[in-house]
């Protein structure tokens, strides 16, 4: 491979997340260098989400911290994250329903816009006061991001009423939108078949290759977790118990009980 | 055949997001606009203005507001009748209390006290959702109703507790006829309705549906929901408040609390339910719906009475009224869950693709 993997970019320590008596997380660290495929697997339940929520700011860890860029936090709030250059996609659709492709899109770009509620309600197509303009420029970046991901047949559908591996594509040009730093993809090919696979698959690679985005991945097709990724961590009830290149976690023996149990 | 799009090419985005892209539609607008300012002067009688367009207009402004906060931003509110009584109490006050206090003035003041007193009632919106709510802006109702009867400041100590205004005067020009006032409430409504329109689909708008639809996925990009929440209850406020600023001063002219009673509330709830939620297009179907169709039922009732010759008594009136307009709702519902908003964009579709199914 060619890319270019840089130094470490997140850089998480020693996170613990406790809901009650349950524990989430227990004591996990592990690190994500700049440009790199990050995969995070585990069985269901093993706290992959909870781990990504705590990045995001939507859980705040009890213990641990999160060191983004040099900057180090033990609280995220959520607004900072995506100030910082966090986006993230969801498990489950976590779309606008109510909105069409395009605006759905166009909330991603919404930190960016400078055009306070008064110069929005006299948007106008002369462009005084500058929202409209603000606004057909933001609408040209999304517009290239609908090329991209080739959705434009449906820029003006609401959501609901794409499939289900639309809808996915459009969460992904929400998250592009923001353009981030660092893609949290929660994951991006549950219930797809292979060939919207194999599509999700080459727009997270271009993503990476074009855009020089950090990925953070988590998935649980082994096929596309071995081909994609350059070091995955594995987590199994909220501990962290391998860590390394496909290669190296294939051949963990802790990874393969978790996975495949084992007799004694 | 007649209302399509062929042909009209988009070469900017600017072209693609005009509030009507389709030629046809903007045609239609200019010609509803044409008659709602020229036309209808000519034809109407005092009757048609005093009794359903002016209730009608206003009534409208006030269901736009309503619908900002429950149909975009998906808080229910059942506190619109208090905030259309801040507003016209406060209006009243500035236009009393404050020498030459231009009528305009007044009722913009009224919508800014109403956006203060809603965006204050807006805060438990920031931790219950949904039916919780509706219950907690309650509470408005409640308050203000108690304030505006008991506060003797509020009715500047009217012994009576009614309060009431005259001479409206707008820069020389006298409101006082049934057509100037028409006028009046005309322009109010339509300034408020382009705010409302542009604020929904800009960037606070989208903020506002995004917090509707799936609030996580809202902060995680960015959105702060508090925010956004107190937004929407502070826009909606206000044109509430300059609606309810209107009722007063311009429809009734004298009045007390019980005009903004929960009633009030309720009616507004229903207009945006059935005219469409999130639509600023099915406000006006939905005004229309809750204050034409009665009247229209109650003229048509001993028409069609007449007809097979039977002759109707009032009191028979007034109960086939309520009975049909109750079954419509139930019946308006149940064909289109989505409001008269979703009809009207349906059959739009239907014409488009005429005469062909699909």
């Amino acid at each position: 491979m060619s890319k270019k993997i840089g130094d470490v970019i997140l850089d998480v320590q020693n996170i613990s997340l406790r809901f009650g008596g349950v524990k989430a997380l227990t004591d996990i660290s592990f690190n994500v260098r700049e440009r790199e495929i990050r995969s995070i697997i585990g069985p269901n339940g093993a706290g992959k989400s909870s781990m990504l929520n705590c990045i995001n700011g939507v859980y705040q860890p009890q213990e641990g911290s999160i060191v983004f860029r040099g900057q180090t936090f033990s609280q995220m709030n959520s607004r900072q994250v995506a100030e910082m250059g966090i986006a993230r996609t969801f498990q489950n659709l976590a779309l606008f329903k109510g909105m069409s492709v395009v605006d759905n899109i166009m909330t991603g770009r919404n930190l960016r816009i400078k055009s306070n509620l008064f110069m929005q309600a006299i948007r106008n197509p002369f462009g005084i006061g500058g929202a409209q303009r603000e606004e057909e420029q933001h609408r040209e970046f999304v517009e290239h991001i609908i090329d991209f991901l080739e959705i434009q047949a449906y820029r003006k559908t609401p959501v609901g009423q794409l499939s289900y591996g639309l809808q996915k594509r459009v969460d992904l040009g929400r998250a592009l939108a923001m353009e981030p730093k660092v893609l949290l993809l929660d994951e991006p090919m549950a219930g797809m078949n292979l060939e919207e696979k194999q599509d999700m698959s080459r727009f997270i690679l271009d993503v990476n290759d074009e855009f020089g985005t950090t990925v953070v991945l988590i998935e649980h097709d082994m096929g596309v977790v071995m081909d994609i990724s350059d070091r995955v961590v594995v987590l199994d009830y909220g501990r962290k118990i391998g860590d390394g290149t496909p290669e190296e976690v294939r051949s963990n023996d802790e990874v393969i009980r978790a996975y495949l149990g084992t007799t004694n | 055949m007649i209302y399509q799009e062929n042909g009209q090419l988009k070469i900017s985005y600017r072209a693609d997001q005009q509030i009507f892209p389709i030629l046809q539609d903007r045609w239609a607008v200019l010609a509803i606009l044409a008659l709602a300012f020229a036309g209808i002067p000519m034809l109407a009688d005092e009757y048609l203005f005093r009794a359903i367009l002016i209730p009608f207009l206003i009534l409208s402004l006030a269901a736009i507001g309503v619908n900002i906060l429950v149909g975009y931003c998906g808080q229910i509110s059942m506190g619109s009748g208090a905030f259309m009584a801040v507003g016209a109490y406060m209006a009243y006050n500035a236009y009393v209390r404050i020498d030459a206090m231009p009528l305009i003035g007044a009722l913009l003041v009224g919508g800014a006290s109403a956006t203060l007193v809603g965006m204050f009632f807006g805060i438990p919106s920031l931790r219950v959702k949904g039916l919780y709510l509706a219950v907690a802006t309650l509470a408005a109702q409640f308050f203000c109703d108690w304030a505006f009867l008991r506060i003797g400041w509020f009715t500047n100590n009217s012994s009576s507790g009614s309060v009431s205004v005259s001479n409206l005067d707008v820069l020389g020009w006298t409101v006082s006829s049934p057509l100037e006032k028409y006028l009046f409430c005309l322009s109010f409504v339509v300034v408020f309705a382009l705010i409302a329109k542009n604020l929904v689909r800009s960037a606070i708008g989208r903020e506002w549906m995004a917090i509707r639809d799936m609030d996580v996925a809202a902060t995680v990009i960015g959105i702060r929901p508090m925010y956004a929440k107190l937004s929407a209850f502070a826009v909606s406020s206000f044109i509430v408040g300059v609606a309810g600023a209107l009722w007063g001063f311009v429809h009734l002219g004298a009045w007390e609390p019980s005009a903004f009673s929960i009633d009030r509330s309720f009616q507004l709830l229903f207009m945006v339910i059935i005219g469409g939620m999130g639509s600023i297009m099915g406000s006006f179907f939905g005004a229309a719906f809750i204050v034409v169709l009665p009247i229209v039922l109650s003229q048509l009732v001993p028409a069609l009475g007449a007809l097979v010759g039977l002759s109707i008594s009032t009191a028979a009136v007034s109960h086939i009224e309520a009975m049909v307009f109750g079954a419509l709702i139930v019946w308006f519902l149940i064909v289109e869950p989505h409001g008269l908003a979703k009809l009207w964009s349906t059959g739009k579709q239907k014409l488009r693709v005429w005469p062909f199914p699909h």
